[in-house]
């Protein structure tokens, strides 16, 4: 918390001196900005969290929130450079077990990376490479950072394809990523990623590209191994059923930068951001009776070229007008304690948000 | 001065297409037997070794001033159905009919008139919009096409849809990419409605759109409905909008309709097992529900290719229910309940139709591993339940036609009583009746 107040204040400001964390993955301002011929891409503009191994982060929000871009960024996926001039700019503190990611030697990162640190994305059959059998891609990965013969790699590939749920593993292994099922592939890519026994793992809309019934399978495999193996999950979507499904915390993103954050039942239960009020009643829902209308958020996602001045949802929010001056419009709101580990970046004072919450929106949900 | 006369002619058909709709529940769009198989070919000869049986019979009707959801996985045959018979797909086998006529196999020409009456949302908003065109000559296009001169010019009518729609009249010399994926949607829309159809057909209309944008997609589309007195079919994976915007949905397995029924029966109590496991496997955004995984029915492995589709009841691969009967006999598309048909043998929350079978099939028993024992009681509970209902009706019915036929229960409980024991009986009357009933309605 003191931690947090610090960061905030210390917006732009280098960071450098400030101490090792005791989380075990802690992010503090961290920003990702691309240079484009129409000016600065801000995907990401500020983002600080902090996630404790066994837990799992849920990251919400719209396409171009930013939410992918912060996956890559702590992965280390955009510092490479090969795009020559058009390189990402990246600020910030990314701490992995007391190691600090961005200025790190990138061949220490890169031994982390797949083996401290995995990644599942969405859409399994551009992630896997069409040309090598599965088993000789979850077999790279594994001799890559671990000195064993192919032969016990091999052993290796099958026991997790095996422990993904994948029939008749000692077979499918020699099979190519097409003539795999698109749930096949995801377990498959899932596989792959857990082979090397990650403490963190990355998974960016693993089951949006899949149907329900698969996804509920997808899901649950994915928390079973959590528990298996104790790693802290991050796992990023736009879908809030399956955030709730997974998530201790969660973040909501809105323009690059987090408007609100706090525990799974805090934010569903009492959220304390007009944007988060908005997600809730956009979403049609099974376990409730037949709404009569949806009530959605208007307009549509900023440009992240030109963010909105003060705050980035000033444009869409219905109660943009509530604080006093301006303010909205005006200046940046930073995120401030709502409740026990609850944070949510609005103008409004607490106690017309708990109002609004409570009076105007909750009952219509 | 002739076109003034097509002009008059087709504000006349308007007119009258808006007092028909005024009596809504009139079967719009009747659909028999319809089929769909996209042959293989191989070899030199391009010789044709199967076939894709995308739909593989599909029967239902929709009635006019409804919405007919239609939901079912990748590859179960939905797509294929909307562009059928919408009749962008050439049927294989079976019978389309649009108001009475049968629309099967008109050519192009003969579908042209037709154009007017039936139009099509699509699914991915970057792709159907022709990007060398601007909006307004994407949106006036139908009237191009049909050469209907709207009152006013098609400028001024293409403006009025856009803000119909709820788009900017003046975007009216835009391109499409210079719009975000909600507004193109919009802009599918205005073109879908241009014309004043009676039946608009919706494949997946909202799945590319971000969430807060869907609620606004949605919520148009339903105000349209009211406001134009629209007829939709829309087909969609996501099970919790489908609830939202359908009266009633039918719900596909491999090109095959499971189960067809009002919304609040099917959500409330699914009779096939597939529309069970389907519904409980969608996330619930309540994490308080986070750990209540026994609800969940999960099913095992991937839907089996539809080349060769498997025998019997297609589901029971992977059916937790599945007995020989569902190995060896498909199952019919029976009105169990008034408004609910269902093709399973062993329904859940019902009355079982094959009580004599009761051996489970080796898949089902591995399916079985994978359903939480709560579910599997609470089945069995809620069947036996159903079915001592029937069984007391059945008696009290006797008792009573003994006595005399003039002291029939309320028309509530007789339909129950007719189509229920019926239904145990034997399967062909009941479908008659079933359909009678469903066309009397």
């Amino acid at each position: 918390m003191t931690e947090l107040s610090k960061t905030g204040a210390a917006v732009g400001e280098p960071t450098d001196s400030s101490p090792k964390p005791s989380s075990f993955l802690e992010v503090r301002d961290l920003k990702v900005h691309f240079p484009t011929d129409d000016g600065l891409v801000k995907s990401v503009d500020g983002l600080s969290f902090q996630l404790e191994k066994g837990k799992t982060l849920g990251i919400v929000g719209e396409s171009g929130s930013g939410k992918s871009v912060t996956s890559l960024g702590i992965m280390g996926l955009h510092t490479a450079g090969q795009y020559g001039k058009r390189k990402a700019q990246i600020s910030g503190e990314i701490w992995l077990n007391g190691t600090e990611l961005l200025s790190a030697d990138p061949d220490h990162v890169r031994k982390l990376r797949g083996r401290d640190m995995a990644m599942i994305f969405q859409d399994p059959l551009s992630a896997l490479h069409p040309y090598y059998t599965i088993g000789a891609q979850i077999v790279e990965a594994y001799r890559i950072h671990h000195d064993v013969d192919k032969k016990t790699a091999r052993k290796r590939a099958v026991e997790m394809l095996d422990r993904v749920g994948i029939p008749q593993p000692d077979k499918r292994v020699d099979s190519y990523p097409h003539e795999f099922s698109g749930g096949m592939r995801q377990r498959a890519m899932i596989a792959m990623s857990l082979v090397n026994n990650p403490e963190l793992l990355i998974a960016d809309e693993p089951t949006t590209a899949l149907d329900v019934t698969v996804q509920a399978q997808i899901l649950d495999l994915i928390r079973d191994l959590q528990k298996e193996f104790g790693s802290a999950v991050i796992i990023i979507t736009h879908d809030l059923g399956v955030v709730a499904e997974l998530a201790d915390d969660i973040l909501v993103m809105y323009g690059g930068r987090c408007v609100e954050r706090g525990p799974a039942e805090k934010v569903f239960y009492e959220p304390r951001h007009p944007y988060t009020w908005g997600l809730l009643g956009s979403m049609p829902r099974l376990d409730r009776d037949q709404q009569e209308r949806l009530i959605p958020v208007k307009g549509s996602p900023p440009s992240l070229i030109n963010v909105p001045s003060g705050c980035a949802f000033n444009p869409r929010c219905p109660y943009a007008d509530v604080p006093k001056d301006n303010l909205t419009r005006t200046v940046r709101p930073e995120l401030t304690e709502v409740g026990t580990k609850h944070w949510a970046a609005c103008h409004m004072s607490q106690e017309q948000r708990e109002r609004i919450w409570t009076e105007e929106i909750a009952p219509k949900l | 001065m002739s076109e003034n006369a097509e002009d008059k002619e087709v504000k006349a058909a308007g007119a009258a297409t808006l007092s028909k709709d005024a009596a809504p529940g009139e079967t719009l769009l009747k659909v028999t037997g319809l089929q769909k198989h996209f042959p293989i070919k191989k070899g030199l000869f391009q010789r044709q070794v199967g076939a894709v049986r995308a739909v593989d019979g599909l029967d239902f009707e929709v009635r006019s001033g409804e919405t007919l959801g239609v939901v079912g996985e990748s590859g179960c045959g939905k797509s294929t159905m909307g562009r059928l018979i919408t009749r962008l797909l050439e049927p294989t086998a079976g019978q389309i009919e649009f108001e009475g006529k049968d629309i099967t196999h008109l050519g192009v020409g003969g579908m042209r008139p037709m154009r007017r009456d039936v139009q099509m949302i699509f699914q991915d908003p970057y792709s159907s919009l022709n990007p060398r065109h601007t909006i307004g000559t994407i949106v006036g296009a139908p009237f191009r096409l049909q050469g209907v001169e709207p009152e006013g010019g098609i400028k001024k009518e293409v403006q009025r849809l856009l803000s119909v729609v709820g788009l900017n009249p003046e975007h009216y010399n835009r391109y499409p990419h210079e719009f975000s994926g909600g507004q193109r949607q919009r802009i599918g829309i205005a073109r879908a409605l241009a014309l004043k159809p009676k039946l608009v057909v919706a494949d997946e209309p909202v799945s590319a759109l971000d969430v807060s944008i869907q609620a606004q997609v949605v919520n148009l589309m339903d105000d349209l409905q009211e406001e134009l007195g629209l007829t939709y079919v829309i087909i969609a994976h996501d099970l919790s909008v489908v609830r939202h915007v359908s009266d009633r949905i039918a719900v596909m397995y491999l090109g095959k309709i499971v189960e067809l029924a009002d919304r609040e029966s099917l959500y409330k109590a699914p009779m096939h097992p597939y529309t069970k496991a389907l519904m409980s496997a969608v996330p619930i955004p309540d994490p308080r529900r986070k750990n209540a995984k026994s609800e969940r029915i999960l099913l095992k492995g991937d839907v089996p290719s539809p080349i060769s589709p498997p025998s019997g009841c297609r589901f029971h691969t992977r059916c937790w229910k599945a007995t020989e009967i569902c190995r060896t006999t498909e199952p019919a598309l029976l009105e169990l309940k008034p408004g609910q048909r269902v093709a399973c043998h062993h329904p859940e929350n019902f009355e079982d139709q094959a009580p004599q079978d009761t051996v489970l099939l080796t898949a089902a028993k591995e399916a079985a591993e994978l359903v939480a024992d709560e579910v599997l009681a609470e089945s069995a509970e809620t069947s036996a339940a159903v079915a001592a209902e029937l069984a007391e009706e059945d008696t009290s019915e006797e008792s009573t036609s003994e006595e005399s036929t003039s002291e029939e229960a309320t028309s509530e409980a007789s339909t129950s009583e007719t189509s229920a024991p019926e239904a145990a009986a034997s399967d062909e009357s009941t479908e008659e009746t079933g359909s009678q009933e469903s066309t009397d309605k």
